[in-house]
C-alpha cells in the first residue's frame, strides 16, 4: 500500500467534505447546539440515576462520569466519521454509485469509510475530552506513562470495535439493500454503553460482552482510568478488536463479490 | 496489425431474481417466503474489440447491454466464460487495470454535489496519483476540448445537465484512460449538448486512439460515432458487424420524391415501370433499390422533365428498431 498516496487522498477527503459542510452554515450551528444539549441531557440523566444511594453497580457518580466522557468521545467519532460515511454505503448500493468507488485504483473500504466528515462531531469529541480531563481531576487520577499507554490502547480498541460493528451492518446492505433499522438498533445499543456494565443483570452482561460487545467499548477503558483494570480484560479487548477488524475487512471483500450494481 | 484489446469468450451471467404476486396476500407471502429464480441475462456471448475501435451496443431496455459493460469493466462477476480487457481479468480490479479504464454513466454521477467540479477533479487526481502540476495541465487540456471554463468553479448543483455531463466526462478522463465504457452518456441532454459531447468523443478517440464501448438509445450517437455495432437481444448477440452493412440489409430501398414540370410527365413516370408509392398531381414518390440508385436517377433525369427531386433515407430509429426485436441477423 502506498501510504503517501493514501495520506494525500485523505487530505483531499478532509478538504472536500469540510468545504461541502461549510456550504450549509446553519446546519453546522444546529448540530453544534444539539451536541451540547445532548451532553448536558446525558449528565442530567446520569445524576438522576445516582440520586438515591450514590452508587450503581458499585460505581460512584464521579466514576460513572468517566464512562459518559468516553461514550461522548466515541459518539463524537461516530458522528464525525462512521455515521456520514457508513450510512452513505446504503445510498451507494441502492443507487448503484458504488460502481464509481469500485472502479477507482484505491482501497474501496478506505474510500467509503473515510470520504466524508461531519465537522460538528468534532465538538462532541472536544466536549468528551473536556469531561474526561474534569473526571481525571475529580477522581485524582495519576497521569503516568503506563496509564497513558493503557488508556490509549483501550480507547483505540473501542474505536476499532465500534467501527467494525458499524461497517459490518452497512456491508450487509449488499444483500438486504435497506439496513437503516439495523443501524438504528446498533445506535440504541450504544446508548447502553453510557452505564457501567456491572449495573446490568448477569444475562445482559453476557449479552453485551459476547454478542454485541458494547461493554468492551466504554467499560474497559473506564476501568483503566480508575485503576480497576485487570490485564486479561485489556488483552481480551485487544483480541476482540483485532478479530472484529479482520472479520469486517474479510466480510467486505466477500460481500463485494455479490454486488450486482443497480440497474440503469 | 491492430491488437484485440477486449476479448470475450462464451460469456454468460445469471442473476437471482425474486418475483412478487400483486395484492396484500402477495406482499405477505413475498415477505415470509420469497421465491427467487435464476435468470440468465447474458447467454454465451463471444466477441473481440480492437484497440482504437468505437463499438456501439444496441438493444432494447433490459436486453443486457449495461450488464455486458459492467462485466467488461469488472463491476460484475461473470457466471461462465472468460473476459480479457487490456490483458487483465477485469473482475480482479487490479490497480493497473483500473488506471487504464473509465466508466461514464449518463444517469449516475460521481461529482461532489455541493462543490464546484474542480474540487472533484483534484480529488480524482490524487486518487490516480497525479501530482498537482500534471493534474492542472490535464484539467486545462480537457476543459478546452470540452469547452468548459467558468463552470469549473460553480457548485455542481447549480450547473445545467449538459454542463454537469461535461464535468463528469472531465472527472472520468483525468487519468487519461485508454478504454472508455459509456453507458447512455447523452441521456437527457438537449440536441446541442448531445452534438458537443459526440464531437468531443470523436476528437478524444482520434487524438488518443482510445477504445470506446458505448450504449445509447439515441441513434444519432451510434451513427455518428460507431462504425461497428453489437446488437443484443435477450442477452444474446443478434448482430455483430459494420453499421452501414446492417442498415443496407435492413433498408434495401430508398424513397425518392420527384417533382415533375407537369402532371403529364408525372403520369408518364408513373407508367414507366418504377415502383410507385404514391402520386399527388405533379409530385410522385418512387422506391428504388440502393444498388441501382445511380442508374435509375440517370434514366429519370434524361427521359423526364424534372423540376426537383428529394432522396429520403428511412428514419434510422425505425430501421434499428427492427433489429432490437429480432433474434438473429445474418448479413
Amino acid at each position: 500500500m502506498n501510504f503517501r498516496k493514501y495520506l494525500k487522498v485523505y487530505k483531499k477527503f478532509l478538504h472536500t467534505s469540510l468545504a461541502s459542510e461549510l456550504e450549509y452554515k446553519t446546519n453546522i450551528l444546529v448540530d453544534l447546539i444539539t451536541a451540547i444539549l445532548s451532553l448536558v441531557g446525558s449528565i442530567f440523566l446520569l445524576s438522576i440515576f445516582f440520586q438515591n444511594d450514590g452508587y450503581i453497580g458499585g460505581w460512584k457518580f464521579e466514576q460513572a462520569l468517566i464512562i459518559q466522557a468516553i461514550y461522548t468521545i466515541l459518539n463524537g467519532i461516530t458522528n464525525t466519521w462512521f455515521n456520514p460515511n457508513l450510512t452513505e454505503i446504503v445510498k451507494h448500493i441502492r443507487e448503484g454509485t458504488l460502481d464509481f468507488v469500485l472502479l477507482k485504483p484505491i482501497d474501496s473500504q478506505f474510500f467509503i469509510s473515510l470520504k466524508k466528515i461531519n465537522p460538528s462531531g468534532f465538538l462532541e469529541i472536544m466536549l468528551g475530552f473536556l469531561l474526561l480531563f474534569f473526571c481525571i481531576r475529580i477522581n485524582q487520577i495519576n497521569l503516568n506513562i503506563s496509564f497513558m499507554t493503557l488508556s490509549s490502547i483501550t480507547i483505540s480498541c473501542s474505536i476499532c470495535i465500534l467501527y467494525s460493528l458499524w461497517f459490518f451492518i452497512s456491508t450487509t446492505t449488499i444483500w438486504f439493500v435497506k439496513t437503516w433499522n439495523a443501524i438504528e438498533v446498533l445506535r440504541s445499543f450504544l446508548y447502553i454503553g453510557r452505564f457501567p456494565l456491572n449495573s446490568f443483570s448477569f444475562s445482559l452482561r453476557i449479552f453485551f460482552s459476547v454478542f454485541i460487545p458494547i461493554a468492551f467499548i466504554t467499560t474497559i477503558p473506564s476501568e483503566v482510568f480508575l485503576g480497576l483494570s485487570v490485564l486479561w480484560k485489556i488483552l481480551l479487548e485487544v483480541v476482540v478488536a483485532a478479530v472484529f477488524l479482520i472479520t469486517s475487512r474479510k466480510f467486505w471483500l466477500f460481500a463485494i463479490k455479490f454486488y450486482s450494481s443497480a440497474s440503469s | 496489425m491492430v491488437q484485440n484489446i477486449i476479448d470475450v469468450r462464451n460469456l454468460s451471467k445469471s442473476f437471482d431474481i425474486s418475483s412478487k404476486k400483486p395484492g396484500f396476500k402477495g406482499t405477505i407471502k413475498h415477505f415470509f417466503r420469497r421465491q427467487t429464480k435464476s435468470l440468465k441475462v447474458i447467454k454465451d456471448i463471444t466477441f473481440e474489440i480492437k484497440e482504437g475501435e468505437i463499438v456501439g451496443f444496441l438493444g432494447a431496455n433490459g436486453a443486457g447491454k449495461t450488464t455486458i459493460l459492467k462485466m467488461l469493466c469488472g463491476l460484475i462477476y461473470p457466471s461462465e466464460g472468460s473476459i480479457l480487457v487490456s490483458g487483465y481479468l477485469p473482475f480482479r480490479r487490479k490497480e493497473k487495470f483500473l488506471k487504464n479504464i473509465t466508466l461514464i454513466m449518463g444517469q449516475k454521477q460521481q461529482l461532489i454535489w455541493d462543490l464546484p467540479p474542480i474540487e472533484s477533479f483534484y480529488l480524482n487526481a490524487s486518487i490516480y496519483d497525479l501530482d498537482k502540476f500534471e493534474a492542472k495541465k490535464r484539467i486545462k487540456k480537457l476543459s478546452e476540448m470540452l469547452e468548459i471554463d467558468e463552470e469549473l468553479f460553480i457548485p455542481v448543483r447549480k450547473l445545467s445537465l449538459g454542463q454537469r455531463m461535461k464535468s463528469e466526462l472531465l472527472a472520468a478522463l483525468i487519468h487519461e484512460p485508454n478504454i472508455l465504457f459509456l453507458d447512455e452518456p447523452t441521456l437527457g441532454l438537449d440536441i446541442n449538448a448531445q452534438r458537443n459531447l459526440r464531437k468531443f468523443l470523436q476528437r478524444y478517440n482520434r487524438e488518443t486512439n482510445a477504445t470506446i464501448c458505448l450504449t445509447s438509445h439515441y441513434m444519432k450517437d451510434i451513427t455518428s460515432l460507431c462504425k461497428r455495432v453489437i446488437c443484443v437481444h435477450e442477452g444474446a448477440i443478434s448482430y455483430d458487424g459494420k453499421l452501414d452493412q446492417l442498415l443496407k440489409k435492413l433498408s434495401p430501398v430508398k424513397e425518392i420524391l420527384i417533382v415533375c414540370r407537369s402532371e403529364e410527365d408525372a403520369i408518364k413516370l408513373e407508367n414507366s415501370g418504377f415502383t410507385v408509392k404514391n402520386k399527388i398531381k405533379n409530385e410522385i414518390t418512387i422506391k428504388i433499390e440502393n444498388n441501382s440508385i445511380t442508374s435509375s436517377l440517370k434514366t429519370i433525369l434524361n427521359n423526364f422533365d424534372i423540376e426537383d427531386l428529394f432522396i429520403n433515407e428511412p428514419p434510422i430509429d425505425e430501421v434499428i428498431g427492427k433489429v432490437l426485436i429480432k433474434k438473429n441477423y445474418d448479413i
